[in-house]
């Protein structure tokens, strides 16, 4: 029965993919490639067919890519029928049906929900909407802000996550004048720690920065025009600027369903190793399946947490499980255990990492040193090796990834090529409180093992 | 024709910008930028440097016109599959 229904799915079902960004189309091609000859639907908020985000803070501020042609090289065919420009709103789980902002319904038999996240606007509504203020997270905020740059002067940036640290460096390349403004005591350190936060610093005002650490923005004033003129601090400083990016992290795109009966709410929507959904109840659905940054999982190897990665690699696995789960059979079904990687890219340096170094509590440099800006430095957890950063060292990250996948004792014991004295014992890692509201940090610990008792459901509402 | 290159596996190793220097650049010691867009004239270089990636991270489309079985190979080819 079961086998037949899965049969029937695969020859001529239908799939509905909410969500048309680099997850939705790398699992359109899983579907295509595993022999789903059904009817598939793409449906996407932007009115743009997949384009690729990260290079929108590096190489297009650095005139090196167009803001409008960064599109996705497509695996193979996906014969799907597009609906590009229409937000998905509602969900309706027990007719199978998806509505859309035309007031159209679409009806799926397997659905796939990978509507990522959106930039985190400016707090007051009335000061983000001064000329002169900008988000980036897409390819139209990319286009807008670069046009304006072009005959900018100094720029003030809010937030010193990997994507504010990141334009910093592009507007500094182009010769303006950047202040770079962060709740906490550093760059990055929501994501790496105090200890590499550190060293961004360094890079930061060592490439001509005016870096504001420990402050915050509390207004953006305008002239007359409504042309963005000042940004005023907590300090009582006042800094003037001719171009404001917000850079607070992100939003989940889970609005759209509220009251649908999904596990969603503002920090993702919860599903299991296998991409498959959570009811509110906390009870897997058989027919929604879930991918990319607006997903929730839990990951054995770090104790069964549910990771939210805003991660440009984990978009690309995970699309490719859920793809493959959604049209196999039960026994045939894979777990997501990609391991947690990303890259950023900063006045040159080139800074990566693996694992989840916010669940580190100490960090250890095995490699290289921090006043070089080119080092190893690996996190550790309950005697466990959890995560690696390298700057400007990504050929040793490999070696890295196996001990944190066979969870290699912490401190390190072994030897390692080009070990100083600094990198000899384990100092603490230095992460913010986490009940501290930060910005950026681009993984994001929540949820309990499945043995802890304590477990507390508030229903999806924002 | 597209193409993207998945940073985390891309080591550095600098193939593709040595190449196909109108698409790929170092910039800094291990970091590359490149342009998501070739262009037609790129067509052989870029297909040499997805071939010659040590690490296979590059992804592009077209390098055989917009369809075919050659193209196909390449595309598989350059997955990793």
């Amino acid at each position: 029965m079961a086998a037949d229904y899965l049969d029937w799915l695969r020859r001529e079902g239908r799939i509905v993919i909410v969500g048309a960004s680099l997850a939705g189309l790398r699992a359109a091609e899983t579907l295509r490639a595993e022999g789903f000859t059904g009817s598939l639907t793409m449906i996407g908020d932007e009115p743009y067919e997949p384009y690729d985000r990260p290079p929108l803070s590096k190489a297009v501020l650095l005139g090196k890519a167009s803001p409008l042609h960064t599109e996705l090289p497509h695996r193979r065919e996906v014969d799907a029928k597009w609906r590009l420009g229409v937000p998905a709103t509602g969900l309706d789980l027990t007719a199978k049906r998806v509505r859309l902002a035309d007031g159209d319904e679409v009806e799926y038999d397997r659905l796939l929900i990978a509507t990522g996240v959106r930039a985190r606007p400016w707090f007051k509504e009335e000061e983000g909407r001064l000329d002169g203020v900008f988000l980036l997270r897409t390819r139209d905020d990319a286009a807008r802000l670069l046009q304006r740059l072009r005959s900018a002067r100094r720029v003030f940036i809010i937030g010193a996550g990997f994507a504010g640290c990141e334009v910093a460096s592009a507007c500094r390349e182009m010769g303006l004048a950047v202040t770079l403004a962060e709740r906490a005591g550093a760059p990055l350190v929501g994501a790496l720690g105090g200890v590499i936060g550190a060293v961004a610093a360094d890079l930061q005002t060592g490439n001509g920065v005016d870096l504001r650490t420990g402050i915050t923005v509390t207004a953006l004033e305008g002239d007359p025009a409504g042309r963005v003129r000042s940004v005023h601090l907590s300090d009582g400083s006042e800094v003037e600027t001719d171009v404001v990016v917000v850079s607070l992290g992100s939003l989940r795109n889970t609005e759209w369903l509220t009251g649908s009966g999904l596990g969603a709410g503002p920090r993702g929507i919860a599903c299991d190793a296998g991409c498959r959904a959570f009811d509110f109840r906390g009870i897997v659905t058989d027919d929604v399946f879930v991918a990319g940054d607006v997903a929730r999982s839990p990951h054995a190897l770090f104790g069964y947490q549910f990771l939210s990665l805003e991660h440009w690699g984990n978009a690309v696995a995970q699309a490719e499980t859920a793809a493959h789960n959604m049209i196999c059979r039960g026994a045939d079904r894979r777990p997501h255990l990609w391991m947690p990687a990303f890259w950023s890219s900063q006045f040159k340096v080139n800074i990566k990492s693996v694992g989840v170094p916010p669940m580190g509590d100490q960090i250890m440099i095995t490699q290289g040193s921090l006043a070089e800006r080119r080092f190893v430095g690996v996190y550790g957890h309950q005697g466990r090796v959890v995560a690696a950063v390298s700057f400007d060292n990504t050929r040793w990250l490999e070696f890295y990834q196996r001990q944190i996948e066979r969870g290699a004792p912490f401190p390190v014991d072994y030897t390692t090529v080009d070990r100083r004295p600094e990198g000899r014992q384990p100092v603490d890692a230095d992460f913010p409180d986490p009940s501290l509201p930060t910005h950026g940090p681009t993984v994001t610990l929540s949820g309990y093992s499945p043995a802890d008792q304590q477990l507390v459901f508030t229903p999806a509402r924002h | 024709m597209r193409l993207v290159v998945d940073l985390n596996k891309c080591q550095g190793y600098a193939q593709c910008a040595f190449l196909a220097p109108d698409v790929f650049a170092m910039h800094g010691e291990e970091t590359l930028v490149y342009s998501p867009r070739a262009q037609e004239e790129q067509r052989e270089r870029l297909a040499r440097a997805v071939a010659a990636c040590p690490v296979q991270a590059i992804t592009a489309d077209g390098l055989d016109g917009p369809s075919g079985p050659a193209g196909e190979a390449a595309r598989e080819a350059a997955d990793g599959r």
